[in-house]
């Protein structure tokens, strides 16, 4: 299959590229545009930690063909820290201890915004599924969860704890 | 002075980089940019005890991309290494590429470096290496049988001879024999664990790049052992430890994973040969199958119990899987007799450590080496003394807890002890009622209570 001239907004950025039909977007990301917060765990879409938002929904980088998504909006990591919209998650996240060796962060950074993006007062039920998909070998979860319950409980007006 | 008044001590401190955590901002030593990198790809070997026949390159030089191919006979000084061999631990057994046979499914046998990753890998894929298959052994067990296949020259009966021709590590504390023969009951039972991979989100890596003119070569390695990675590099390379730099940084997780010291020197010389940065970064199928996992252990322990609770002897056999190579196995095995017979206090004991070698991936450490499966096994082995005496759990632990000052079977008082408040706080936040006897207990004073 031929290589194709294929167009991306990433993080409000109007890029331009000549792929190959298998190239994924995470390779674009990461060694194209130097986005070093998409982070390589697996390469197989078994571990979240290249996790990326494609028009408004959450994907794995690694498994996605950038030919598949010519013309889309991409944000990662970088997009939304310019954009200053998970300010609140990033304070919850160092409050709570919810990160250690900070290698999966971003990647669940993204799944959360994700997930606040499409349902604002999630159950705990709600947020382990929206986390399903990111592997964290350090933390055991629970003060990542409770940093997203934190910042659920900010936005819904109560105190988190 | 309460805990709340002092700055340190019981108060939460932040990680260093946490801030950078959040934003995506700190640096792994992938994130490092170095223009015209190459990357290297291993060609690794398919059976786990084979005679090396031939190696033939020629295809995989000549395939697209390809800079450079690396064997055993690119290798400017050591053939062999021992991670530790700077510390006095040894002798260095385990080929950096292999040669004359492979002790294991998955050990290197060629580096293969190209343009691209994938260049490498098809590269890879392409050396012709000739087996003669030769009989393997997979189990402890069996590999201490005689007549079991050898896995090394170094190891005749397969197991790691200690320093003054030990075949253990060894505890000999009292008399256990003349114990067992006077205790009211004898509790045994064995106690096995499987391998476990640490799985660091990020595998195992590193980037190498010469600085030109000197010949100088710095190195961005996640390795856990830094010091380590730089002394058997420059070793392995026969060059002074002054020509290399090596920079750490955040590592993605380790565990105990990140110890094997296994990218560093081969990258290392494909920089130095190219003179070009060279990256070379485990797969997640490699960090799984290739990197080191926890060994497997086996711990047989016999105790000699009183109608009273209290342990009056206690033998244990351990048996730690180190696969194919030693790494840091007789390292693990000093620190599980170190750990055993327990937080007990115990008039005989006697200890023996043995590290077994297999054709199995070679186990190196994980979180708490040679601790975790010495717990596991004395405390199931605690609770079915209890249940064998008929007697509470919580209060058996209770009886035998050290207390300060008492012998250890290290032949080291016990100082700072601290295993009786810590069962009774537990036993608060559990619930657990116990009797007042058992509630004034104390580790300064044993006849408290």
């Amino acid at each position: 299959m031929a290589s194709r001239i294929v167009s991306l907004k990433v993080n409000g950025q109007n890029e331009e590229f000549i792929v190959g039909a298998l190239t994924s977007l995470q390779d674009i990301l990461r060694d194209t545009l130097n986005y070093t917060s998409v982070k390589e765990g697996c390469r197989q879409g078994g571990c979240g930690s290249c996790s990326v938002i494609i028009d408004g929904e959450l994907r794995l980088s690694c498994l996605t063909p950038v030919q598949e998504v010519d013309g889309s909006e991409v944000t990662t990591l970088e997009g939304l820290n310019q954009s200053n919209s998970i300010a609140a998650l990033q304070q919850q996240f160092i409050d709570k201890y919810a990160a250690q060796c900070g290698f999966c962060t971003p990647g669940m950074m993204v799944a959360i915004q994700a997930l606040l993006d499409r349902n604002p007062n999630p159950s705990r039920d709600e947020i382990t599924e929206g986390l399903a998909g990111n592997i964290c070998r350090c933390t055991g979860y629970l003060p990542i969860i409770k940093a997203v319950e934190g910042v659920v409980a900010e936005m819904s007006g109560a105190s988190g704890d | 002075m309460a805990i709340k008044d002092l700055k340190i001590v019981g108060q939460p401190v932040k990680l260093r980089d946490l801030d950078t955590h959040v934003t995506g901002e700190t640096v792994y030593y992938e994130d490092i940019r170095v223009p015209r990198m190459l990357h290297l790809k291993m060609h690794r070997s398919i059976y786990p005890h084979a005679k090396i026949l031939n190696i033939d390159t020629s295809e995989a030089k000549s395939s697209a991309g390809v800079v450079c191919v690396l064997t055993h006979e690119d290798l400017p000084g050591k053939k062999k290494y021992n991670g530790l061999a700077g510390v006095g631990v040894g002798p260095e057994d385990e080929s950096v590429l292999a040669f004359e046979k492979v002790r294991w499914k998955g050990e290197s046998v060629v580096a293969v470096i190209a343009e691209t990753p994938k260049q490498a890998e098809a590269a890879a894929a392409k050396v012709k290496v000739d087996y003669e298959e030769l009989p393997a052994v997979f189990d402890i067990m069996e590999a201490l049988k005689d007549g079991a296949p050898v896995v090394t020259d170094h190891w005749p009966n397969n197991h790691y001879i200690f320093p003054d021709n030990h075949r253990a590590a060894q505890v000999r504390y009292g008399d256990v024999e003349k114990a067992f023969a006077e205790a009211d009951h004898i509790v045994e039972d064995v106690y096995q664990t499987q391998p476990i991979e640490q799985a660091p989100l990020e595998t195992n890596g590193c980037i190498a790049v010469p600085e030109g003119g000197d010949g100088r070569i710095t190195v961005y390695s996640n390795t856990q052992g830094l010091q380590f990675s730089l002394d058997v590099t420059a070793d392995i390379l026969g060059v002074p430890t002054s020509k290399l730099r090596f920079i750490g940084g955040t590592v993605g997780g380790g565990f105990g994973g990140k110890v094997d010291l296994q990218p560093e020197p081969i990258t290392t010389l494909a920089a130095m040969r190219t003179g070009r940065p060279v990256k070379f970064k485990y797969t997640r199928e490699e960090e799984m199958r290739v990197s080191s996992s926890r060994s497997a252990w086996r711990v047989e322990i016999k105790d000699g119990v009183m109608n009273d609770g209290r342990i009056i002897a206690r033998k244990i056999t351990t048996y730690q899987d180190s696969g194919a190579y030693l790494r840091f196995s007789s390292y693990g095995g000093m620190k599980h007799c170190g750990h055993m017979p327990g937080p007990y206090t115990i008039p005989n004991v006697w200890i023996d450590s043995i590290v077994v070698f297999t054709n199995r991936t070679p186990s190196n450490a994980m979180r708490g080496f040679g601790v975790m499966a010495g717990s596991f096994a004395l405390e199931v082995q605690m609770d079915k003394v209890a249940e064998t005496i008929g007697m509470d759990p919580w209060e058996l632990r209770l009886i035998n807890a050290y207390r300060e000052g008492d012998m250890k079977s290290h032949q080291k008082e016990v100082e700072d002890a601290g295993m009786v408040e810590t069962i009774l706080a537990a036993a608060k936040l559990a619930g657990k009622q116990l009797p007042e006897e058992f509630q004034k207990m104390s580790s300064l004073d044993r006849k408290a209570g």
